[in-house]
């Protein structure tokens, strides 16, 4: 199986360190020609404005999609905001592939950044596995609203923090940043579908 | 106790920038026009580097006014330069809520001995190295961030290259020795034990190690990547140059497609002059903004 991980800015190698640990060799993406075999796509952390020029400077933002049309992204953070259908604070575009609001920086600067432990709900439980997850918060954004189209996975409070679409992930926190492999093992279980 | 939950969020925030292009700017509008060209954080100061060169006198912390317009104009993370050592100025510019400080040489030192204990801080800090050892010593400090320091407003990429050869040189010949030389190298490098072994072990520093200090053309900041950098900063190269938005866009772009000679060659052309740049080898050694900090 070929994942490629987003690789124009942000924690791209982390999220390849996630799939190795799951004996998945990442593929780094920087053209929209590498695209053609993959059978999923991550969208990693960084500066969600920083990588929507440079997919729409390098024809990527078409491109990724298209592939989405096909097969899986996961997104995390940044990755989450490019996959939302509306972005607040400031307003940007996005692929619009999940239903779902975002709202960028919404818990505040660095210095509001958290780690949090959460407790699964039973689905995310007997999909993913069982046991608390570690959720790491940098300048990250909240999902204020979840359309009908989409489902949430797993909450922090009241919050959504990972929801899914079809064959979509998206995070507000960062798996690629723990040991803990049960999100990028949802996402690869996706992937490897037809 | 490198790995603390505020340690790890310091380095997360660090790993988020990676591969991108951080930016001075001294004022809202540069601030926007570094955001529109991409870049992926921006440093707040009262003179760029190649001014404060021209200019002399004491360089400080940026006004508050001036590093709050900026925060309110951009939406990516913002960056202020304390000086070396300052640590109320630290103090004040956390409680302003920026995102990163950078204990900064370019500033006037505010101590000659110390610098900032960073690790009683929640914001994080970067610092700039020379070398492995002075690299180790801030990360002991606390620092989340290691940059090369290069010499600042200078436009010129030799010292960039020579701090960051220099740093992986240190850190691969650290890979191949055994325990007791490990010891013995920690001495001379007169930094931790612990973080001597980290680096031999895993070969690269517990933290993101980015390029400063020079950069003034894509090819600079794509050589800076091939040796190593994980990011760069770029100071007086972008606002000192003849069409700074095409030429921020440029970096930025080379910092991605640092691999890729034809995305490398559109980066690099039409750009407009680039900064006009200084020989360091005829500056006196009083000039030399490296120097600054141990």
């Amino acid at each position: 199986m070929m994942v490629g991980v987003l690789a124009v800015q942000g924690d791209f190698e982390a999220h390849g360190r996630a799939l190795a640990r799951l004996g998945v060799e990442p593929v780094y993406v920087r053209t929209a020609g590498q695209l053609d075999r993959l059978h999923g796509l991550v969208i990693p952390g960084g500066e969600s404005t920083t990588m929507l020029k440079f997919l729409e400077g390098e024809g990527l933002f078409d491109a990724i999609a298209a592939f989405a049309a096909r097969r899986p992204l996961l997104g995390t953070c940044a990755g989450a905001i490019l996959m939302a259908n509306e972005v607040s604070r400031p307003a940007q575009r996005s692929l619009g592939l999940m239903d779902m609001a975002v709202e960028r920086n919404a818990y505040g600067r660095q210095v509001d950044s958290h780690i949090s432990t959460v407790e699964p709900p039973a689905e995310f439980a007997s999909r993913a596995g069982a046991g608390p997850l570690e959720a790491v918060f940098i300048r990250a954004p909240i999902i204020r609203r979840v359309g009908p189209a989409a489902t949430v996975l797993l909450r922090h409070g009241e919050d959504p923090i990972l929801v899914e679409q079809g064959r979509h992930l998206a995070a507000t926190f960062h798996p690629e940043l723990t040991t803990d492999t049960r999100v990028h093992g949802l996402f690869l279980r996706k992937a490897a579908g037809p | 106790m490198y790995l603390d939950e505020t340690f790890r969020l310091k380095v997360g925030l660090a790993e988020m920038l990676k591969g991108g292009v951080i930016m001075d700017v001294t004022n809202a509008e540069q601030a926007e026009i570094a955001e529109r060209a991409g870049a992926s954080a921006v440093m707040a100061l009262e003179r760029v580097p190649a001014d404060i060169r021209k200019e002399g006198g004491v360089a400080r912390m940026a006004s508050i006014a001036k590093i709050r317009e900026i925060m309110e104009r951009v939406s990516i993370p913002v960056m202020a330069k304390a000086r070396i050592g300052h640590f109320m100025e630290a103090r004040i510019l956390e409680a302003l809520k920026v995102d990163y400080i950078d204990e900064s040489e370019v500033l006037t030192p505010a101590d000659e001995e110390h610098h900032i204990g960073k690790r009683d801080f929640t914001v994080p800090f970067v610092c700039g190295a020379r070398n492995l050892g002075e690299a180790l010593r801030r990360i002991a400090e606390g620092a989340a961030m290691i940059r090369t320091k290069g010499e600042a407003g200078s436009g010129n990429i030799v010292e960039a290259v020579r701090h960051m050869r220099t740093i992986q040189k240190e850190m691969k010949q650290l890979t191949v020795l055994g325990k007791e030389e490990l010891v013995a190298e920690s001495k001379k490098l007169q930094a931790p034990l612990e973080l001597v072994e980290y680096v031999a072990e895993h070969g690269k520093l517990p933290v993101p190690n980015f390029s400063a200090g020079g950069i003034a053309t894509p090819a600079d900041a794509a050589l800076v990547m091939q040796l190593g950098a994980e990011a760069v900063f770029v100071g007086s190269g972008i606002f000192k140059s003849e069409d700074p938005e095409r030429r921020a866009r440029a970096v930025v772009k080379a910092a991605t497609h640092y691999n890729d000679p034809q995305k490398l060659l559109e980066a690099s052309e039409e750009l407009g002059e680039a900064m006009r740049g200084l020989d360091i080898a005829k500056l006196e050694p009083s000039e030399l903004l490296q120097t600054r900090g141990w």
